[in-house]
């Protein structure tokens, strides 16, 4: 059969967010792709530097809807860094629940998007169901469901009473219910098992060399969490564990997030539990003095990194944000060469891509005088042995 | 029997086409609600398939540029009409007056019909995911009408006749063939949920994947019709299994008024269909899409496996037991 080309994107139903994959598939097999991001530039960066400290944290909230948390305090601890202020201890505990809240909901929700892109709604529904707690439990907290806007900068915003200790503890045993369920889903049933067992595999040596990150490099067995490896908020306090999988395919990858959710239940008790007390903040001065940063954060996706460079003022002078998305597009663009048709949505949903969160710079480049958008293309070709090289296009 | 008036009732109103509409939007209607409920949602209200028909009806029909408009609207049509066709063969509240000896072979071939027009559909669309949903289902046919045939054939040989009402006609004095032939019930509830296109079998149309398929350049009244032949497929083929494995609507004995004979018949109709419908919608929402290549391996495996096992069953049974 001949070489068809086929367009997944910039609209197509298995992506809610904007990219288009231009698939060259021989059949029902996928023999390149060019990878076309950044159709969303919202100049988030450059608005980020008009605005003072307390103004830019509800942008750079704003940049991520799952993990909008995950990208206030990953500023904030940098700016903190700089000025050299120490956060109090219940701020700390308040961020870390926030934190770990947000990766269950993203978990729970890539969970229902997987299982929707293998067209299983069942599972889909059950998840997004019981996401409900856990958007309840922020709501609760933080007044929000989305954008929860605790942080500033020397702390929260927001104390925790003791009653929505007690609410956000009593709903944590249903959600350990459920996950047990989702794990004996996921090792035993049929559908799930055919359609993720071997797809998209990624060896340990591959998530290394294209730089994967966060649950997918986890899967591939790497052993590494920001977390741990460069311990922030109260993780260094928090018993817990680094979950890892050596499947390496979409199944590996599922298994890595539900262990997290897991994980993440534990870490929220055990802060609810052991809330130290006294202040939520400190005054933080207006201004930083001269610096720069690279503030890291294990966000649901990944790591996630915040280059700040201040000026003395009270302004950033730039920040350059490294979303985890951007990190694993190469893996996903080389895991997708030589599988099926059929596998492209639920590939690319296992790195759980955040589009709108990477796509902040289109690079424009001349070519007959027209403009393009630049396009990543990737050519990857296996070959008997399994052996991979890459091919110029 | 013979009256031209009672075999145009027979036709156009009970059992025919307007029972069949009605029946077909009320299975819609049912399998929405008993996805969503045992989805924890709430489901649509019972009038919602009968709203979408009429909505999609009153839309606009959209002709894809270079595409021969004229088979794009005879292909809906022509779909819908078969499986409709198909139905009047299947007992509904007795024999139907139509049966003759092939009618069994006949509904089975109406039935593949609204698949050819998909694959068809997705061919002339010049539309790259039709086109693949178009090999898909066409992919799925050959996979899975062998052994759904031969499923449903085994009936046929043990009762020793081609015509589904004799088959009905032979379970009435013997056993409910599910009894004798589950091997062959089981291949069959898969061979029809994988003629309906639903999951784990909607490869064809998959959402994620390709779009809609076959669908995607359907629009208005076109897209309205081959939602209906989809409906009225489910009822059919619900009804035929019905028919071929679960004693359709006889009961093993007769009842004293003639009426109230026939009003049981419809009664273990509706009741034999819906029970049909709850296994399909059970499947459904249990499972989640195969690959068209796994899909490959376990029809021409295990499923095919399976039908011939069951041929090869009913063949050694009738040579023993040698039926009156």
């Amino acid at each position: 059969m001949p070489e068809v080309v086929i367009p997944i994107g910039p609209h197509h139903p298995a992506l809610k967010e904007p990219v288009n994959f231009r698939v060259i598939a021989d059949g029902e097999k996928i023999v390149r792709l060019e990878l076309d991001l950044s159709y969303n530039h919202r100049g988030i960066e450059k608005a980020a530097e008009q605005r003072n400290f307390i103004r830019v944290l509800p942008l750079l909230e704003r940049v991520c809807g799952i993990c909008s948390h995950s990208h206030a305090t990953v500023f904030a601890k940098g700016i903190e860094e700089i000025m050299g202020l120490e956060i109090p201890p219940r701020a700390r505990y308040i961020r870390t629940i926030i934190a770990e809240l947000e990766r269950m909901h993203s978990h729970l929700l890539w969970l229902g998007v997987a299982a929707h892109e293998i067209g299983f709604n069942t599972l889909f529904m059950w998840t997004w169901r019981d996401r409900e707690a856990v958007q309840d439990t922020l709501e609760e907290m933080s007044g929000n469901r989305v954008h929860y806007g605790m942080n500033e900068i020397g702390g929260v915003r927001r104390d925790l009473t003791p009653a929505q200790i007690q609410t956000a503890l009593a709903r944590l045993p249903d959600l350990e219910e459920r996950i047990k369920k989702y794990v004996e889903m996921v090792n035993s049933e049929e559908t799930l098992l055919i359609r993720f067992r071997g797809v998209g595999r990624m060896s340990r040596e591959e998530a290394l060399k294209y730089g994967a990150v966060g649950p997918t490099a986890r899967a591939s067995g790497v052993d590494y969490d920001v977390r741990r490896d460069d311990p922030y908020l109260a993780y260094a306090e928090v018993p817990w564990n680094v979950i890892t999988d050596n499947h390496g395919d979409v199944y590996g990858r599922t298994r890595v997030r539900i262990g997290e959710l897991w994980e993440s239940i534990q870490i929220v008790r055990f802060c609810l539990e052991n809330m130290p007390a006294g202040p939520i903040r400190v005054e933080a001065p207006k201004n930083a003095p001269d610096g720069e940063i690279l503030s890291r954060y294990e966000a649901p996706r990944g790591e996630l990194a915040h280059y700040i460079r201040t000026n003395g003022t009270d302004k950033v002078e730039r920040v350059d944000i490294r979303s985890p998305t951007l990190a694993n597009w190469t893996s996903v663009a080389m895991c997708l060469v030589n599988q099926n048709l059929a596998d492209i949505p639920v590939i690319v949903a296992a790195i759980d891509p955040c589009l709108s969160c990477t796509s902040r710079m289109v690079v424009v480049t001349q070519k007959n005088g027209t403009r393009v958008t630049d396009t990543m293309q990737v050519g990857f070709v296996r070959d008997p042995k399994g052996r991979q090289s890459r091919v110029s296009l | 029997m013979t009256d031209p008036v009672f075999i145009l009732l027979n036709i156009f109103v009970f059992p025919g086409f307007f029972f069949l509409f009605a029946y077909a939007l009320f299975l819609s209607y049912l399998d929405r609600k008993i996805a969503a409920r045992m989805q924890q949602r709430v489901g649509p209200p019972f009038y919602q398939p009968l709203a979408d028909l009429i909505k999609m009806l009153g839309k606009e029909v959209i002709n894809p540029d270079g595409v021969d408009w004229r088979i794009f609207d005879a292909i809906p049509l022509v779909a819908l009409a078969a499986v409709m066709t198909a139905f009047l063969y299947v007992p509904v509240i007795g024999a139907s007056p139509l049966a003759f000896q092939g009618d069994l072979v006949l509904v089975l071939y109406l039935m593949a019909l609204p698949t050819i027009g998909l694959f068809l559909l997705g061919w002339l669309s010049r539309n790259i995911f039709s086109t693949i949903g178009g090999i898909r289902a066409v992919t799925q046919l050959f996979i899975y009408e062998v052994p759904f045939f031969l499923a449903l054939l085994s009936p046929a040989i043990m009762a020793g006749s081609w015509s589904i009402s004799e088959i009905v006609l032979w379970q009435q004095h013997n056993l409910w063939l599910v009894f004798l032939q589950p091997i062959g019930f089981v291949v069959a509830l898969i061979g029809l949920q994988a003629k309906l296109e639903r999951t784990p079998f909607d490869i064809p149309e998959a959402e994620t994947e390709i779009v809609a398929g076959p669908w995607t350049e359907l629009t208005g009244r076109r897209l309205a019709l081959m939602h209906l032949t989809t409906e009225i497929s489910l009822v059919t083929g619900s009804a035929l299994i019905a028919a071929l494995f679960l004693g359709g609507p006889l009961l093993p004995w007769n009842l004293s008024p003639p009426w109230l004979n026939v009003a049981a018949g419809f009664g273990l109709f509706l009741a034999k269909t819906l029970a049909v419908l709850l296994i399909l919608s059970s499947i459904t929402v249990a499972t989640g899409r195969l690959r068209i290549d796994q899909l490959n391996d376990i029809g021409w495996k295990y499923i095919a496996s399976a039908a011939l096992v069951q041929v090869g069953i009913v063949l050694v049974i009738n040579y023993l037991w040698v039926v009156p």
